[in-house]
């Protein structure tokens, strides 16, 4: 057998043993939530325009197909999204950041220090309170305040992946090539959007950033890795 | 909603009495009386509530309750990649960051399935045919327990961002890292990050392995602009 007939095969079972594996980003990522008001579908944090800032973004409800569906699209109340952020190294949070709707606003408080860490807690409302407006497909809402930036609307999914090729792929009809190369892939979600909350913070509200996990843990030498904060996004409904 | 209607009498004193300090307070009047119009003006915080005349938003929107996890999310598709049933899906989930050491198992037990079922079409002894410790020099289990126990975003608040940009590694997320592109390689790409890059390794013009460590795709003809760097829907 020719190696590349033999290869071939062989990818297109091990890309089917993993059929469901890569679709997304963490878009509809379980049966529990998926297609929920809950589901969240990207989590991205990154130094801002100023670099003094750090970026924070969670996508959720995605994705959503263009015209109706992201017109008629909208942030539940009874959901908080809350990006939690971990000072030092133990992947409990000590600081939150929560956005919830009321009304045509979305009201974003911290970061504070939550009273309650965990998988119960309670919106912080002791913490500081920003506010904006929620943002059209053309009507662009921001609010700035003391440094921070706050947004929240329907925006283009920034996620990209061939997930058609995939599917294509899995099925056997495309084997035994695989994934193809840059020019003849195709961007699934490239014509998709999704709910987006944005959320641009000065470094010096988010505390001390403690040593790289990777760091802490041996895997690299010291001085490797700078230190990072931990991140991590979740959505909480109310009980 | 609470409001703050104030007796009109106060205003048609000062009014009527303008060589009269009426101190700070008639500022507070006239804003006050907007507290209840269903708009978000002067300087209120939120529609009738906050600023310098409303009642705070805090305790004039009702924002009490418990509100309990539904989903969560660190690194980018972990909880699709590497649990293989829908319990674990959810259970991962619910579970608190702190607390997912029981998953470490499962991921590894699951990165190498997908290297046995490789071997086992192949004919070959699924013992001898592995995952390879990946780029960032993590073998199956370092590679398991990092992906199980520390599933989160590392952000730098001080240095470059990125998920892998060829130099930095985990650092933060941006816009237009390929996650996809680095999650297979690390998966499938070996010390290298080639081992299975369909590459033409014998110069005979045909790749020699499947592409399994690209999609071909990138970020294409999106634009990563200010705040809030995400673009504007798709019509």
């Amino acid at each position: 057998m020719k190696k590349m007939k033999l290869f071939g095969v062989v990818g297109g079972v091990l890309l089917a043993s993993a059929a469901f594996f890569l679709t997304s980003a963490d878009h509809i990522d379980a049966p529990g939530v998926a297609s929920t008001s809950s589901d969240i579908a990207d989590l991205y944090a990154f130094e801002g325009d100023n670099p003094n800032n750090t970026v924070l973004i969670a996508t959720v409800q995605g994705p959503l197909t263009p015209g109706d569906v992201t017109t008629n699209a909208e942030f539940d109340e009874d959901v908080v999204i809350q990006f939690n952020i971990d000072n030092d190294g133990d992947f409990v949070e000590d600081l939150v950041i929560q956005a919830v709707k009321r009304g045509d606003s979305m009201y974003v408080f911290g970061p504070v220090v939550p009273t309650a860490v965990g998988i119960t807690g309670q919106i912080e409302t002791s913490g500081p309170m920003r506010s904006v407006r929620i943002s059209t497909s053309d009507d662009l809402q921001v609010t700035t305040e003391d440094g921070m930036s706050i947004f929240a609307g329907p925006r283009r999914d920034g996620f990209f992946f061939d997930f058609n090729r995939f599917n294509a792929v899995i099925s056997g009809a495309v084997a035994p090539e695989g994934f193809l190369p840059p020019g003849e892939a195709s961007d699934f979600f490239e014509d998709l959007n999704v709910l987006a909350v944005s959320v641009e913070v000065p470094n010096a509200m988010l505390g001390p950033a403690p040593t790289h996990v990777a760091v802490a843990a041996g895997l690299f030498p010291e001085g490797a890795l700078p230190d990072a904060y931990n991140v991590w996004v979740t959505t909480k409904r109310k009980q | 909603m609470k409001t703050y209607n104030f007796p009109i009498y106060i205003l048609t004193i000062c009014a009527a009495l303008t060589f009269v300090a009426c101190g700070n307070d008639d500022d507070n009047v006239i804003i006050q009386v907007t507290c209840d119009d269903g708009v978000q003006n002067g300087d209120e915080e939120g529609v009738d509530c906050g600023g310098t005349a409303c009642e705070p938003c805090a305790t004039a929107i009702d924002f009490s309750g418990d509100y309990t996890q539904e989903d969560a999310m660190g690194r980018p598709g972990i909880n699709t990649v590497f649990n293989d049933n829908d319990g674990d899906k959810n259970d991962f989930n619910l579970a608190l960051h702190a607390d997912r050491a029981s998953f470490a198992q499962k991921f590894d037990d699951r990165l190498e399935f997908y290297h046995d079922v490789y071997a086992a079409s192949l004919g070959i002894d699924p013992a001898d045919l592995d995952y390879e410790t990946n780029i960032l020099g993590l073998d199956a289990p370092t590679f398991a327990f990092v992906l199980a126990n520390t599933d989160a975003l590392q952000v730098a608040p001080n240095g470059t961002t990125t998920y892998f940009d060829g130099v930095n590694a985990l650092t933060g997320r941006t816009i237009n890292d390929d996650v996809i592109d680095i999650s297979l390689t690390l998966m499938f790409g070996g010390t290298t990050g080639t081992r299975f890059d369909g590459s033409d390794t014998d110069g005979d013009g045909m790749p020699d392995t499947p592409q399994l460590t690209s999609d071909g795709v990138d970020f294409g003809d999106r634009v990563v602009g200010g705040f809030p760097y995400l673009e504007t829907p798709n019509n």
